[in-house]
C-alpha cells in the first residue's frame, strides 16, 4: 500500500494537492485528508448519494470515484455553496421548507438540487421528483424536500 | 427598546437545528477524530449456522499497521455476554461469535488497525474454517426443532413458548378462560380466517452505526460517543459491561442521522470500541458500512398471524382470536422479545370487541434479531387488525368505513380499557374518520374507481383506522424506566440554557423545547439553548423511541420550567415590592419582563432578574442563590394516538406493477408544538409505511444468505415513489401529561400498510382475491 500518487483538485475555489493510494476513493479523501466532513457516505454501491458533490459542475457520487480520478477537476462540496455569509438559495429552500430532519442525506440532496436546476430552471414537481430520484431520504418522504426545490427555483 | 414575544407553541416554527446541518457543518460519530486514534474492523461470519473449528489470525496480525487482531473466544475472557432489556428468558449472546455463529453477519474476530482501509484488508485475511449446520429459516419449520436447534437450552427454537391475552386471561394466576371468546364465536353469524405475515423489515437509517470510544488511563475514565438514540442507556450498560462504574463513563451522541428504533440497541460493536480502548489505552472507532447495516443491525417486523374474526350479518364484531408468531431471529437484543408483545397489547384496534384471544409464540432463526423499527409491535397490530374489519366489510358487500363506525370505541367510552389491558386515555374516532371521508371525498372517490374501471383499469381504495400506544411510557412497562429528565437554566443573562434526555435524532425537539420555554419564559427563542445527547452535560435520561420525546420529555421540561420560574417569580417580586411578602402565584412572564397581573405597569426585566438572582444582595428571606433546577417526569400511563388512512392504488394490467395515486391521512396526535415539525414527522412514517406495503422486505435464502444485502436488493422509496399527500388532523388531548401531547414520530407507519393492501385487495376483488401479503409485487 506504499505507493502513492501526486494529485492536485481544485476544490471550493482552493487548489488542493496532495498523494493518496490509488484506491482511496474521492468521498474518503475529502473527509480524512481535507476535512470536509460535510460529505457523507451512506452506502457501498452509489445508490443513496449522500455523498453527492459537484464535479467540473456536474453531480457525481464521491463514495465511487477514487480520489486518483478527481485529479485536475473542480470541485464543489456542501461547504462551498454558501457565499458571504449567504445562504445558497437551495440551502435556504431546505431550511424554510422544514426540507430535511437528520439531516445526514441532506448535503447529497442539497447538491444534487443544484445540479437539478442548473440544468432546469424551474422543474415541474415531478421533474423534481425524478432529479432527486438518486438520493434516499429517510426521513422525510421527500415531499417537503420538493417543496424545499421549488422554492430554490422560484427565488433563482 | 421592548421586546414582543408573541406565542410560539402551535406555530410553524422552521427549525433552530438546520442551520448546522444544511451547511455541512454538524458533526456525526464519523466525523470525530481524536490524536492516535486507531480503527476497528469486524470479520463476520457468512455462513448462517455453523461451529467454529479453527481462526487463523497470523497473516492479519503480520501486516504493518496492526495492532491487535482478536477472536471471540479470547474477548470472552474480559467482555461478558450482551445484557438485554426484557424480563425475557435469554442465550448468552457475545459481542463476537466464540464458538458457534448464528447468522449471517455475526462477528467473529476483530481487528484494531492504523487506519480504516487497512483494518480492513487485515480481517479479510483472517481465516476461519467452520462446520456448517443446517440453517433455520422457516419459523413455523422451527418451531417443530427442524432442521436443526440454535440453542440448546431453547427446544424446538422457542424463544417465548406460549404467551396469552385478552379476555378471560388472568395475569396473576397465569390462567386462561376461553368462555367469553367461545361464546362470541358461537353467538357470530359468520367467521373469517387468514394467515397474513407483517414482513421482515431493513430500519435504514441513513447514517449507518459507529462508535468512538476513547478510554483514558490515569484518569480511567471512558468517552464513548455513538450514533444512538439513547445515550444514557449506552452509559449504563456499557460501563456494566466493561466493568468500569458508571460513574467513570461519558456518552455521547453526536449529531445522529436517523434510527426509527435501530439506534436504540446497544451492540457488539459498541461494547467491544469501548473493551478494546480500554485494553489499548487508545482511542478506537468503528464504522459499519451499509453491507453491515444490512446483515448486523437489527431487523424490524417479521410477525406472522393466523386471523379468525367472528361477526354479525350486520357487521358487528363478536369476537377476534389471533395466534401470533414472531421469527426474533438469532438471539434477543436489548428489546426483542418485548416488541411483539406490544402488537398483542393493540389488538382491540379502535374497536370494543367484545371477546379476544390472542396467543404469541417467539421463534429463533439464524437471522439477525429482530427489535424496534417505527411502530415497534404496533403497526403489526394496526395490519392485522384492520385487515381483518376490511375482510368483515368486504364478506358482507358493506362500506368498510360503516362497518367501523358500527365496532368502534365510542367517544363517551373513554378512558376505554381495553381486552388487551390497555387503558386508551382520550379520543373521538367517528370525528376523525368523518374528517377523513369528509377530505377524500369518499362517495365521490368510490365512483371514481369504477369508472376507472368501467375503463378497463384495474383500481382499489382502501382505508384504515388506527390506534397505537405512544408516550412510553410509566416505569411499570419499561426496564429501563419509563420517565424523562429534563433540567432549566436561567443564566446570568438571562437567557435559557435547558437539558432533555430525550436525545432526538431528527425531531427537532431543539425547536419544539426552544417553542415551549419561550412561551413559559416570555423571552425570545433564539435566547434559548437546549442540549442533548452527552450524559456529562444532561444529568440523566432515558432517550426518544415509542413516540415520547414531547409527551414525556416535553412533559418534563414543562415541570423543570415551573420550578425555575417559580423561584424567578420570587425575585422578581423582591425586586419589585423589597419591602413586602407578596403573593408571586399570579406574575406575567411576557416581552421579556416580569410583572404582577394586576398591576402591569409596575415591571423588571427579565435579565435584570436573572442577574440579581446571581448577586443576591440582599438575599430574599429563606431563599438560595441562582435559578436552576431539574424534573423526572414519570407519566401515569401511555398515550394513544390514532387516526384513519385512504389510499388509492393502480395495478397495471401489462405488468402488474403497483402504483400509488392517493394517500391521505388525518392523524389525531393530542396537542401539536410545531405543525411544520408534525407534518414532517407524518410524512417520514407514511413513507416508511408505503416503503413496507410496496417495496421493502428482507429476504434470507433457504441456506441463510442475505439476498437483501445492499441497496441494489433491499429498495428502499425514492421520491418518484410518493403521491402527494394530502394531511389533515383533529386534536383530542391527552390528559395523561399537562402538555395534551401525544406522540407522532411512529404515526405514519400504522395507518399506511392495512389501508394500502386493503386498496390492493379492493383493487383485486373482481378477480376473487381476498388477501395479498406485503410487499406488493406483482408475482403474487
Amino acid at each position: 500500500m506504499a505507493n502513492r500518487v501526486p494529485i492536485t483538485v481544485k476544490v471550493n475555489g482552493v487548489e488542493r494537492s496532495a498523494e493518496v493510494q490509488p484506491r482511496t476513493l474521492l468521498a474518503h479523501f475529502l473527509r480524512e485528508d481535507l476535512g470536509l466532513t460535510g460529505t457523507h457516505i451512506g452506502c457501498d454501491t452509489t445508490q443513496c448519494g449522500a455523498c453527492t458533490i459537484l464535479v467540473d459542475g456536474k453531480s457525481a457520487k464521491s463514495c465511487t470515484l477514487f480520489a486518483v480520478q478527481a485529479d485536475g477537476t473542480d470541485i464543489t462540496t456542501i461547504e462551498g455553496i454558501a457565499s458571504d455569509g449567504e445562504l445558497h438559495p437551495v440551502q435556504e429552500g431546505f431550511w424554510e421548507e422544514h426540507g430535511l430532519q437528520c439531516g445526514y442525506c441532506t448535503p447529497g440532496m442539497i447538491m444534487s438540487a443544484i445540479h437539478l436546476l442548473n440544468e432546469n430552471k424551474s422543474p415541474s414537481e415531478q421533474e423534481i421528483r425524478e432529479g432527486i430520484s438518486g438520493n434516499f431520504c429517510r426521513c422525510t418522504g421527500y415531499q417537503h424536500i420538493v417543496n424545499a426545490i421549488k422554492y430554490a427555483a422560484n427565488k433563482g | 427598546m421592548a421586546i414582543i414575544t408573541p406565542k410560539m407553541m402551535g406555530e410553524r416554527v422552521k427549525r433552530r437545528e438546520d442551520p448546522r446541518l444544511i451547511q455541512g457543518r454538524a458533526t456525526y460519530v464519523d466525523d470525530i477524530k481524536l490524536p492516535g486514534m486507531l480503527h476497528l474492523a469486524f470479520r463476520r461470519s457468512d455462513i448462517a449456522h455453523g461451529i467454529i473449528k479453527s481462526i487463523d489470525v497470523s497473516a492479519a496480525q503480520a501486516m504493518p499497521g496492526v495492532e491487535l487482531v482478536i477472536t471471540g473466544a479470547e474477548l470472552k475472557e474480559f467482555l461478558p455476554p450482551m445484557p438485554i432489556g426484557t424480563p425475557f428468558p435469554s442465550p448468552d449472546h457475545y459481542s463476537v461469535a466464540v464458538d458457534r455463529v448464528r447468522y449471517q453477519g455475526e462477528p467473529v474476530a476483530v481487528v484494531v488497525a492504523a487506519d480504516r482501509y487497512l483494518a480492513r484488508d487485515a480481517a479479510d485475511a483472517i481465516e476461519i474454517e467452520y462446520e456448517p449446520l443446517p440453517a433455520v429459516i422457516d419459523p413455523e419449520r422451527a418451531m417443530t426443532g427442524e432442521p436443526a436447534i440454535i440453542h440448546e437450552a431453547f427446544p424446538n427454537n422457542l424463544a417465548v413458548p406460549y404467551v396469552p391475552g385478552g379476555t378471560g386471561f388472568d395475569p396473576v394466576a397465569g390462567t386462561v378462560d376461553n368462555t367469553a371468546v367461545d361464546r362470541s364465536f358461537a353467538e357470530a353469524d359468520f367467521v373469517l380466517s387468514q394467515r397474513m405475515l407483517n414482513q421482515r423489515l431493513a430500519p435504514t437509517a441513513m447514517e449507518p452505526r459507529g462508535v468512538v470510544a476513547h478510554y483514558e488511563p490515569g484518569k480511567e475514565h471512558l468517552t464513548i460517543w455513538s450514533s444512538t438514540q439513547n445515550p444514557h442507556i449506552l452509559k449504563t450498560f456499557v460501563a456494566a459491561l466493561t466493568g468500569t462504574p458508571d460513574n467513570q463513563v461519558r456518552a455521547i451522541a453526536p449529531e445522529v442521522g436517523g434510527g426509527f428504533g435501530c439506534k436504540i440497541n446497544i451492540y457488539g460493536e459498541d461494547y467491544v470500541a469501548a473493551a478494546l480502548s480500554k485494553k489499548l489505552g487508545k482511542p478506537l472507532k468503528w464504522i459499519e458500512d451499509r453491507s453491515e447495516a444490512f446483515q448486523a443491525t437489527i431487523h424490524g417486523r417479521d410477525i406472522l398471524a393466523y386471523v379468525d374474526i367472528a361477526a354479525k350479518n350486520d357487521g358487528r364484531v363478536t369476537g377476534l382470536k389471533i395466534k401470533l408468531i414472531a421469527d426474533i431471529g438469532a438471539y434477543n437484543m436489548i428489546l426483542t422479545a418485548a416488541i411483539p408483545t406490544l402488537t398483542m397489547l393493540m389488538l382491540n384496534g379502535t374497536y370494543d370487541i367484545p371477546a379476544i384471544r390472542a396467543e404469541l409464540t417467539e421463534v429463533f432463526t439464524n437471522k439477525m434479531p429482530t427489535d424496534a423499527y417505527r411502530g415497534a409491535g404496533r403497526p403489526e397490530g394496526a395490519y392485522f387488525v384492520e385487515r381483518a374489519m376490511d375482510m368483515v366489510a368486504r364478506h358482507l358487500n358493506m362500506d368498510p368505513a360503516e362497518v367501523k363506525r358500527k365496532n368502534f370505541i365510542k367517544a363517551d367510552q373513554f378512558p376505554f380499557a381495553t381486552q388487551m389491558g390497555a387503558v386508551y386515555d382520550s379520543g373521538d374516532y367517528e370525528k376523525t374518520l368523518d374528517l377523513a371521508l369528509k377530505n377524500a371525498k369518499w362517495e365521490e372517490l368510490k365512483a371514481e374507481r369504477d369508472r376507472m374501471r368501467a375503463d378497463g383499469r384495474i383500481v382499489g381504495i382502501g382505508l384504515s383506522f388506527y390506534v397505537e400506544v405512544c408516550g412510553l411510557g410509566p416505569s411499570a412497562s419499561l426496564p429501563t424506566g419509563g420517565w424523562e429528565y429534563s433540567s432549566v437554566t436561567v443564566e446570568r443573562s438571562g437567557k435559557i440554557t435547558a437539558t432533555t434526555g430525550a436525545s432526538p435524532h431528527g425531531q427537532g425537539n431543539e425547536t419544539t423545547f426552544s417553542q415551549m420555554l419561550s412561551d413559559q419564559f416570555g423571552i425570545p427563542m433564539n435566547d434559548i439553548t437546549i442540549l442533548h445527547g452527552d450524559t456529562g452535560v444532561v444529568k440523566q435520561g432515558i432517550g426518544t423511541f415509542g413516540s415520547r420525546s414531547q409527551a414525556v420529555g416535553g412533559t418534563a421540561l414543562l415541570k423543570a420550567g415551573e420550578k425555575v420560574k417559580d423561584k424567578m417569580a420570587r425575585f422578581a417580586a423582591a425586586m419589585l415590592n423589597p419591602n413586602e411578602e407578596t403573593d408571586t402565584s399570579n406574575m406575567v412572564f411576557a416581552d421579556g419582563r416580569i410583572s404582577f397581573k394586576d398591576a402591569p405597569g409596575q415591571s423588571v426585566a427579565f435579565s435584570d432578574v436573572a442577574a440579581y438572582a446571581y448577586v443576591p444582595v440582599p438575599l430574599p428571606a429563606g431563599m438560595e442563590p441562582g435559578l436552576s433546577d431539574q424534573a423526572f417526569f414519570e407519566p401515569a400511563n401511555n398515550t394513544y394516538p390514532y387516526g384513519a388512512h385512504i389510499a388509492m392504488l393502480e395495478i397495471d394490467r401489462e405488468t402488474g406493477e403497483p402504483r400509488l395515486l392517493k394517500m391521505l391521512a388525518v392523524d389525531d396526535a393530542g396537542t401539536i408544538i410545531n405543525p411544520l415539525i408534525v407534518e414532517g414527522q407524518l410524512h417520514g412514517g407514511l413513507a416508511q409505511g408505503i416503503g413496507q406495503a410496496m417495496i421493502e422486505e428482507v429476504v434470507y435464502d433457504e441456506d441463510g444468505q442475505l439476498i437483501t444485502g445492499s441497496f441494489m436488493d433491499y429498495a428502499i422509496p425514492r421520491a418518484t415513489d410518493f403521491p402527494w399527500f394530502e394531511l389533515d388532523k383533529t386534536v383530542t388531548p391527552t390528559p395523561v401529561n399537562p402538555l395534551g401531547a401525544k406522540g407522532v414520530g411512529e404515526a405514519g407507519t400504522l395507518g399506511s400498510t392495512p389501508c394500502i393492501v386493503n386498496a390492493a385487495v379492493d383493487a383485486l376483488s373482481p378477480f376473487g382475491v381476498k388477501h395479498i401479503d406485503m410487499m406488493l409485487r406483482p408475482e403474487k
